[in-house]
């Protein structure tokens, strides 16, 4: 276009934005203010500590506070840390079996309260309690369960002449214990967010779907789970971030016995006992380096992914 | 914008006028003050808090809180507060964390009490004494000490009809009755052998003649082969059978089998005394021996410390409610209300009465044979090697003789680096 023609376009533009800038000027002024208190929080909380962690990954510490720069010495810990590795392989079997089993579960147990049936409510809030419960009673409660000479689980399958195994103290068993805690303790808030999932499906799509004669199975796989696929995305993308981090069922069941602790122990349960339980807090910051490293990578490749199997509407 | 940037920096910098306010350090006499007191033991608040109380009747103007935080996280707390510096003003001290916090600057030295006769060392065992010195100064004041003893459950031996554990008994004897006592159809085993140190192999291995730490503190007494008997002692037990295994033992910790009747005799502590009184089930039913002889008689004796942070705001007064603590009138209360043996010598009687239906005196008997526990400048490094290695002995991954070998081997490296 000619020069003419330009400058009126960037006249009207610039009256319009003029106006638009009186009112927008104000807004945003107001708007900058009501969020300041979150961002400041945000800022100081957990923007800021991420910094310092970077940084103090590269630093070594004596028991009360005196560090020095002391360059990849903790990295090179890392990667020759036996312990660490072991860790990792733990973190790896305990997010997989949790993540799929819980999103197994919960979707199945969503599905079955879509409907409308007597007792709906009750049946939510049942499965929605374990996540309002504290981890320390959730702890104790199933600790009772779990026991290997008196608790409940043992009790009852003796029952039936079947001798329990000791659930939180064989080694070989007592990372899948904990597995099947979270799966339970995930199911509540899965469920609530596969029930929004599912009741924005238009059911313009199962009317069809009835129409041309499929059955219930059917429906579930080639409408449903299609469908649903933007809200799995975001439970598996949020559940697996959580996953890797477990840290609380440990440090509750375990953290008083070594008995099982090298093949239970996580990730972030190496970086609590590095930093305040053998206080070598440079090597600490490594480990929480290195883990949000690898849930970047985990990340990274799920959003790649996202492109093949989720079909957004 | 120039409103926008002068409203946010009021609101940042309010807060932080405000606070500056507060903090100034005041060091009036009679300006009311609150200090902090920190303990790790819930059976121990009630006698606690009537120490409290009586210091607050004659210091109105100073208010103690007593906080309790669970031993297991008590030292990790404590130390994340002293590097970020808001320890409490006065708090409870072991040997094994002692050096690391004497040596650090933590603690705040007692001498200036000592020479204006506030506090009068000869008031207290001179083994708890030196167990608190650092340096040739004295970083905490002895509070309590502690033996160990047999525990044992009356009323199954006499379901089994065997003797009360006595002065006669040795190792032999212990393993032989312990084989007697076990009753797996009942699911009751005659002894508990958890893998614990201070109620455990710290009392087997010298009564064997055997050693943890050199004197010297520069080597580890663990290869030794009568050190090696001391713990094996302990996995002969779990091999009988005479005792439930590490595992069992995790999942139901010794001390409740023992109270709910499942194991007939323990190895346990003088602090055990105020938990057994409590218990329902264990008030009338146990009572307590020396332990058995090995090749020669032998406990472990450990004691708390009162110790005052370095960088308390009210250092007058925090010395002051320290002083106290120490005091034979703060010790009386302690053994009074039965909680723990007072470190104040001539105190320690009122203790023994506490509880008449236990043979408490065997706990000050063994004062003759007392062996002080072991401590270097890194203990909690050294024993954590020694807890990992012997869990694994304990599930029998490991023999005795190699598990020593295998700690003393890291514990000389530990303890080479703190010279």
């Amino acid at each position: 276009m000619d020069i003419a023609e330009k400058r009126k376009l960037t006249a009207s533009s610039q009256k319009k934005s003029g106006k638009l800038r009186g009112i927008a000027r104000k807004d945003l002024f107001w708007g900058y203010l009501m969020i300041a208190p979150l961002m400041l929080g945000l800022l100081i909380f957990y923007i800021w500590p991420v910094f310092q962690t970077f940084y103090f990954s590269f630093t070594s510490w004596g028991p009360f506070g005196n560090y020095q720069w002391t360059g990849l010495v903790n990295y090179q810990h890392l990667l020759s840390d036996p312990t660490l590795g072991q860790a990792l392989r733990n973190t790896f079997i305990f997010t997989v079996l949790s993540v799929a089993g819980s999103m197994v579960v919960s979707l199945f147990v969503a599905t079955l309260l879509n409907r409308k049936i007597r007792g709906l409510v009750v049946y939510r809030t049942i499965y929605f309690l374990p996540t309002v419960t504290m981890p320390a009673a959730i702890a104790i409660v199933w600790q009772w369960l779990y026991n290997g000479d008196y608790g409940l689980i043992n009790y009852f399958l003796s029952l039936f002449s079947l001798h329990g195994p000791r659930w939180l103290t064989d080694p070989n068993i007592a990372l899948y214990s904990i597995t099947l805690i979270a799966i339970w303790g995930s199911i509540g808030n899965n469920m609530i967010l596969f029930l929004a999932g599912l009741q924005s499906i238009p059911s313009v799509y199962y009317e069809a779907a009835s129409l041309d004669g499929a059955g219930p199975a059917h429906k579930f796989f080639r409408v449903t789970l299609p469908l649903l696929s933007p809200t799995i995305f975001f439970v598996t993308v949020t559940s697996l971030i959580s996953a890797f981090q477990v840290f609380d069922l440990i440090y509750l069941l375990f953290g008083t016995s070594d008995v099982v602790i090298n093949s239970t122990q996580t990730v972030v349960y190496l970086f609590y006992k590095s930093a305040f339980v053998d206080n070598d807090k440079g090597y600490a910051a490594g480990i929480a380096m290195f883990l949000f490293v690898i849930i970047l990578i985990v990340t990274i490749i799920q959003l790649q992914l996202q492109k093949r199997w989720v079909h957004y509407a | 914008m120039k409103k926008l940037l002068f409203l946010c920096s009021f609101i940042v910098l309010l807060p932080l006028a405000l606070s500056a306010c507060g903090a100034d350090a005041s060091s009036s006499q009679n300006q009311p003050i609150t200090l902090r007191y920190a303990i790790w033991n819930q059976l121990q608040v009630p006698a606690m808090k009537q120490m409290a109380a009586a210091f607050e009747k004659t210091h109105p103007n100073i208010t103690i809180n007593v906080e309790l935080t669970p031993f297991a996280q008590y030292f990790t707390k404590l130390q994340t507060a002293a590097t970020g510096g808001s320890a409490p003003d006065v708090f409870w001290m072991n040997g094994p964390n002692f050096v690391t916090y004497a040596s650090n600057g933590i603690l705040m030295p007692f001498d200036d009490q000592i020479t204006s006769k506030n506090v009068n060392l000869s008031d207290y065992p001179s083994s708890l004494v030196s167990l608190y010195t650092y340096n040739g100064k004295h970083y905490a004041l002895p509070k309590d000490f502690d033996t160990i003893g047999l525990w044992y459950n009356k009323a199954l031996f006499d379901a089994a009809g065997v003797k009360y554990p006595d002065a006669t008994w040795d190792w032999n004897t212990l393993t032989q009755t312990a084989k007697k006592l076990t009753n797996p159809a009942k699911g009751v085993w005659g002894i508990a052998a958890p893998m614990v140190d201070q109620e455990g192999f710290y009392n087997t291995i010298p009564q064997n003649g055997g050693y943890v730490l050199s004197p010297d503190k520069k080597a580890s007494g663990f290869a030794d082969p009568a050190s090696v008997e001391g713990l094996q002692f302990w996995t002969n037990l779990i091999q009988d059978k005479s005792s439930p295994t590490l595992a069992q033992m995790t999942d139901t910790p010794a001390l409740s089998l023992f109270e709910s009747g499942k194991v007939a005799m323990m190895y346990g502590g003088s602090w055990d005394a105020l938990e057994f009184q409590q218990n329902d089930y264990t008030k009338n039913k146990v009572d307590v021996a020396v332990m058995p002889k090995g090749k020669t008689r032998a406990t472990v004796i450990h004691g708390q410390g009162i110790a005052v942070y370095a960088n308390t705001k009210y250092p007058t007064q925090a010395m002051e409610f320290a002083d106290y603590l120490g005091s034979q009138a703060a010790a009386d209360i302690l053994g009074q209300t039965g909680t723990v043996i007072p470190a104040y010598n001539g105190t320690q009687t009122a203790w023994i009465k506490a509880y008449p239906q236990f043979h408490l005196q065997y706990f000050l008997d063994e004062l003759a044979y007392a062996v002080p526990y072991p401590t270097s400048k890194n203990t909690p490094a050294w024993q954590d090697v020694q807890n990992k290695v012997l869990t694994q002995v304990w599930q029998g991954q490991l023999t005795p003789a190699a598990g020593g070998k295998e700690i003393a081997t890291q514990m000389n490296q530990i303890l080479s680096k703190e010279q």
